[in-house]
C-alpha cells in the first residue's frame, strides 16, 4: 500500500509537471512514431459545424485547422487564444468592439494542394452561422451577435457584430469550426464534408474502418512549421470502459483523452508505476439536477429552494471525488475562471454554507411551510455509471434527510432524453451542462427561460434581464459583477435549478507521451500537432 | 429436394414481412430518437430548431404509416437505406462487419467442435469413470461461465501473466485487420474470443454428444454390430457417431447462427468490430434503419441455417426425404 502511495504520488508529481511547467513539453520533442489513442464513443459524421460529440472530435480534429484556437501551450487558461490560419494576434475588436479584422497565414495548403485563402475562412464561417436552409449548424446560436462576414482581399477578413459581446472570441475557437474549402462547398455542396476529409490540419485522413478506427499521416505542408511531430495518429474506437483502461495498461493506446475515473486511474498507476503519467484538470462539465416547475410542489419556490439547501457540497466533494469524476464545488461558471465565484461567494449560496445542519434545518422549515414535508420527488436519471448514477444515488440520500422520500427511474440514454425534453413527466432530473471552450457568457444560458436545453420548464423574469445586460456589457469587472447576480437569481432566490458538483477531468497515460496538456474540456487541445513521442 | 428447398426459401417471404412490421413498430414505441441523441446527447447547447431539421432529413417527422410504407419500399427497390447515425448505407455499414463476425464464428464452431466431439465420444465411451467424471465437470464448468467472463478473465490473465514475465503487460489488439492483409495480428486478435465463446459452445455440444451417443450406443443395430465381432472403434465412428450427430448439428447450427448476431458481450469485451457490437450501438443510438435491418439479416441467417441443417440431416441419415 507505501508502495502504491508513492507509486500514485510519483505520478502526479510528474503529471502536475507536465500540465502546469511544460518542461518535458519543451524538451526537444523527438519526431516520429504513431500515436494510438482509444475513443469511449462513436463517429456520426465527419462534418464539424453540424456534430456535437467528442466521438467526431478526437479522431477527426487531427485533420483540420480553426480560424483560432486555445493555446496548445496553455490550454488551462480559459482566456488564451492563439491564431491557427490567421497571422499575428487574435484581433482586439475595432469600432467598440464590433468589428474584428483577422490577416490570413499565405502558408496555409489543403490536403489535396490548393491553397488556402480568406474566401475559405468566409466560405466556413457563412456555413456555421449563416447556413442555406436544410443545412444543420449546431452551433449557429453561438453567432447571434455577427451581421456579416467579408473578405477585404486574399488574406484579410473582417466579422462585423452588430453588438460587442464578450462570448465571440471563445465560440470563434470552438474546436468544431472546421475550416472548408470554398471549392469543395461549391462543388459537391454543403453536405460533402458529412462523409469527406480535406482540411488543412496536421494530420491528413488515410482511412476509416468503421465502428473500428481512424488512421491518419503527417500532413507534410502544415503551416506551423516543425509540426507535427508524430509520422501518424491512429484513433481506435473503444466503447467500453474496461476495454480502454486495459488498452493503456497493454500498450495497445497510450491515452484515452476524455478522462477516466479515480478508481482506473490508481489501478493504472499501481500496475505500472513510473511509465504511467496522470493529469488532472477541473473540467468545464457540471452534473445538475433540474425540478420540474411546472409539476406541484417543485413549481414553489421554497420546495425547490430546499432540494438545493439539502445538498452537502462541501461533504460531497470529499467522498465522491474518491469515486466519480466529480469534484470541485462551484456556481455556474467555470470554477477557473475569473468570472468564477470564489469561495466566500460561494459560501451565500443557499445550499453551499459549510454547516448543513443549518442548511437542513431551513428546508425543513421551508417544506413545512410549504406544506410538501414527506413528499415523493419522481427523480429521473440517466443509465450511465460515470457520474450519473454515482452522483444521483448520492443526491437521494440527501434529498431523504429532509424527509424527501425518492424514487428513482434510470433510464438508457434515448429514454432519458426523451423524458427530459419531450414528456417532462419528472419531478426532478439529472441535467448536466458541458461546454468545450469556456465561454461563460454563453455557457450559463442554460438557465434562462428561453433556453432551449432548460428542462425546467421555467426561469425567472429577473434572471433573464440580468442575462440581457451581460450579453450587452464589454466590461469585464461589469460582466463578473452581472453574473454574481444572476447566479444568485438562478440558484439561490429562484432556484431555477442546480449545480450538483463539477466534474473533474483525470487523463492517464503513458509516460512516452509528451507534448500534449491536459485542457478543461475533453473537446479541446486535440488537434495533436504537439505531441510526440519520447521511446 | 429441389422442391423441398423452393418452398422453404418461399416461406422465408412471409416470415420476413412478419418480423419486418414486429421489429418497425417496436422500436418505435421506445421513447426517443437519433435526433435528440445526436445533438442533445453531449450536454452541449442543442438548438431546437436543429433537432427539428435533423428529424426532417431522416424522415422522422413523417406519420409513423408513411415511414413505413418507406421501409418497406426499400425492399422492392432493393435499397436498405442509409445509417441514420453515420450516414452510409446500411449495406456497407453491415457488410464491413459481417467479415469479422463469421471469422469469429466459424473459429468458434472450430474449436467447439474440436473439443465437444472427442470429448462427447470419451465420456460417452467411457460412461461412470473418472474420465467420464472430468469431462463431465469440464463441460458443466463451460456451461455455468459466461463466455464474456471469460473473456474478461483471458485479458486480464495475459495482462499480468505477461508483465510478470517480461515486465511489460501484453493484451490482444484491439483494432481489427483482415486476415489476408496480416494473418498473425488478426489471429492473436480473434483467437482469444473463439476460444472464450467457443468453450461454452463445446460444454453444450459435448453434452449433447455424450447423451446422444449413450442412447445409440444402446440401439439394437449397435449390439448385432457388436454380436457380429466388429471392432469398438468401427462400430462408434462408422455405426453410431453419425446417427448420434443428429442432435449434435442441430445445437451446433442454432449456436452458429446465434454468433453471428449475438455476440454481443464477448465482442464488447474483446473490442470486436463486429454485428454484435454494432447491433448494441444502433439500439442505444436509436438508428432504427440500421436496427432493423440487422433483424433482417439475423432472421435471414437462422433461416438459411436452419434450411441448411435439414439438409444436413439427409446426408446424415439416408432415410430422411423431404420430398
Amino acid at each position: 500500500m507505501k508502495n502504491f502511495t508513492a507509486k500514485l504520488a510519483i505520478s502526479a508529481v510528474i503529471g502536475a509537471g507536465v500540465a502546469l511547467s511544460g518542461a518535458f513539453a519543451d524538451a526537444a520533442p523527438k519526431r516520429g512514431g504513431t500515436l494510438n489513442y482509444v475513443v469511449g464513443s462513436k463517429i456520426p459524421s465527419y462534418d464539424g459545424h453540424k456534430e456535437t460529440t467528442f466521438g467526431m472530435i478526437h479522431p477527426i480534429r487531427p485533420f483540420y485547422s480553426t480560424l483560432i484556437r486555445v493555446n496548445p501551450d496553455n490550454p488551462a487558461d480559459p482566456s488564451d487564444f492563439v491564431c491557427d490560419v490567421c497571422e499575428g494576434d487574435v484581433p482586439k475588436g475595432e469600432e467598440g468592439g464590433t468589428k474584428f479584422t483577422f490577416k490570413i497565414r499565405k502558408d496555409v495548403k489543403f490536403h489535396d494542394g490548393t491553397q488556402m485563402t480568406a474566401h475559405d475562412v468566409k466560405a466556413t464561417m457563412d456555413k456555421i452561422i449563416f447556413p442555406p436552409k436544410g443545412i444543420p449548424s449546431a452551433r449557429k446560436a453561438f453567432f447571434k451577435a455577427v451581421e456579416s462576414v467579408n473578405v477585404d482581399n486574399d488574406y484579410q477578413l473582417t466579422m462585423k457584430l452588430k453588438f460587442p459581446t464578450g462570448s465571440f472570441i471563445p465560440a470563434l475557437a470552438l474546436p468544431f469550426n472546421f475550416i472548408y474549402a470554398k471549392k469543395d462547398l461549391d462543388a459537391h455542396g454543403y453536405t460533402w464534408h458529412t462523409k469527406n476529409i480535406n482540411g488543412t490540419g496536421p494530420f491528413k485522413f488515410v482511412q476509416h474502418q468503421k465502428g473500428s478506427f481512424v488512421e491518419g499521416v503527417r500532413n507534410p505542408t502544415y503551416h506551423h512549421k516543425g509540426r507535427p511531430y508524430l509520422d501518424g495518429i491512429k484513433a481506435i474506437s473503444a466503447p467500453k470502459l474496461a476495454v480502454r483502461v486495459n488498452a493503456i495498461r497493454g500498450d495497445r493506446a497510450a491515452i484515452e483523452f476524455r478522462g477516466f475515473p479515480p478508481k482506473h486511474r490508481d489501478d493504472l498507476v499501481k500496475a505500472l508505476g513510473k511509465k504511467i503519467t496522470v493529469q488532472e484538470s477541473d473540467w468545464n462539465c457540471v452534473l445538475m439536477a433540474t425540478p420540474n416547475h411546472k409539476r406541484k410542489p417543485f413549481d414553489d419556490v421554497r420546495v425547490r429552494k430546499a432540494l438545493t439547501l439539502a445538498i452537502d457540497r462541501w461533504g460531497g466533494s470529499k467522498y465522491l471525488s474518491r469515486i466519480a469524476i466529480v469534484k470541485t464545488v462551484g456556481g455556474v461558471v467555470y470554477p477557473q475562471h475569473s468570472f468564477a465565484a470564489n469561495e466566500s461567494e460561494l459560501l451565500k449560496l443557499a445550499g453551499y454554507s459549510k454547516d448543513i445542519k443549518a442548511s437542513r434545518a431551513e428546508a425543513m422549515k421551508l417544506l413545512k411551510d410549504a406544506g410538501a414535508v414527506g413528499k415523493t420527488i419522481d427523480f429521473s436519471n440517466r443509465g450511465v455509471d460515470q457520474p450519473y448514477k454515482i452522483v444521483g444515488t448520492w443526491l437521494i440520500d440527501q434529498w431523504k434527510k429532509v424527509g424527501f422520500k425518492v424514487k428513482q427511474r434510470v433510464q438508457p440514454s434515448p429514454q432519458f432524453y426523451a423524458t427530459l425534453r419531450k414528456k417532462k413527466d419528472f419531478d426532478v432530473s439529472i441535467d448536466f451542462n458541458c461546454q468545450s471552450v469556456i465561454n461563460p457568457i454563453a455557457d450559463i444560458t442554460k438557465f434562462l427561460t428561453s433556453a432551449g436545453n432548460n428542462y425546467s420548464q421555467g426561469g425567472d423574469a429577473k434572471a433573464d434581464a440580468l442575462y440581457e445586460k451581460l450579453l450587452r456589457s464589454g466590461d469585464a469587472k461589469e460582466q463578473r459583477a452581472l453574473i454574481r447576480q444572476y447566479e444568485k437569481r438562478v440558484l439561490d432566490d429562484a432556484s431555477v435549478a442546480f449545480i450538483t458538483l463539477w466534474w473533474y477531468k483525470i487523463n492517464p497515460h503513458r509516460s512516452y507521451v509528451k507534448g500534449w496538456k491536459i485542457a478543461p474540456s475533453h473537446y479541446l487541445n486535440q488537434h495533436l500537432d504537439n505531441v510526440w513521442l519520447d521511446k | 429436394m429441389s422442391k423441398y428447398i423452393a418452398k422453404r426459401l418461399l416461406m422465408m417471404i412471409p416470415t420476413l414481412i412478419g418480423s419486418a412490421i414486429f421489429v418497425f413498430f417496436l422500436l418505435r414505441l421506445i421513447p426517443g430518437d437519433v435526433c435528440e441523441l445526436r445533438l442533445a446527447g453531449t450536454g452541449l447547447y442543442a438548438d431546437p430548431a436543429e433537432i427539428a431539421l435533423c428529424q426532417k432529413n431522416l424522415g422522422l417527422d413523417q406519420p409513423l404509416f408513411v415511414q413505413f410504407l418507406d421501409f418497406l419500399w426499400g425492399y422492392v427497390v432493393f435499397d436498405l437505406g442509409d445509417s441514420m447515425w453515420t450516414g452510409f448505407p446500411v449495406v456497407h455499414e453491415i457488410s464491413i462487419r459481417f467479415e469479422l463476425s463469421l471469422q469469429v464464428a466459424i473459429m468458434a464452431t472450430a474449436v467447439a467442435i474440436m473439443i465437444a466431439i472427442p470429448l462427447g465420444i470419451i465420456s460417452a465411451v467411457k460412461q461412470d469413470t473418472w474420465i467420464d467424471y472430468i469431462v463431465r465437470a469440464f463441460s458443466i464448468a463451460g456451461i455455468a461461465m459466461p463466455s464474456f467472463w471469460l473473456g474478461i478473465l483471458i485479458i486480464l490473465g495475459m495482462l499480468i501473466i505477461t508483465q510478470a514475465m517480461w515486465g511489460e503487460p501484453w493484451m490482444p489488439p484491439i483494432d481489427y485487420v483482415p486476415i489476408w492483409e496480416d494473418p498473425v495480428r488478426n489471429l492473436s486478435q480473434l483467437i482469444w474470443p473463439a476460444v472464450a465463446t467457443g468453450y461454452r459452445y463445446s460444454a453444450v455440444a459435448t453434452r449433447m454428444t455424450r447423451s446422444a451417443l449413450l442412447e445409440v450406443l444402446r440401439e439394437d443395430y449397435v449390439r448385432t454390430a457388436r454380436a457380429k465381432g466388429l471392432m469398438e472403434k468401427v462400430i462408434i465412428n462408422r455405426h453410431a457417431l453419425k446417427n448420434a450427430l443428429l442432435p449434435v448439428v442441430t445445437i451446433i447450427a442454432i449456436e452458429f447462427a446465434f454468433l453471428m448476431g449475438g455476440l454481443v458481450v464477448t465482442e464488447q469485451v474483446f473490442n470486436l468490430n463486429g454485428l454484435g457490437k454494432l447491433f448494441v450501438e444502433s439500439v442505444g443510438a436509436q438508428d432504427f434503419n440500421m436496427t432493423q435491418q440487422l433483424v433482417k439479416l439475423v432472421v435471414v441467417i437462422f433461416i438459411f441455417t436452419n434450411l441448411f441443417v435439414d439438409i444436413f440431416y439427409a446426408w446424415l441419415d439416408p432415410r430422411i426425404r423431404y420430398s
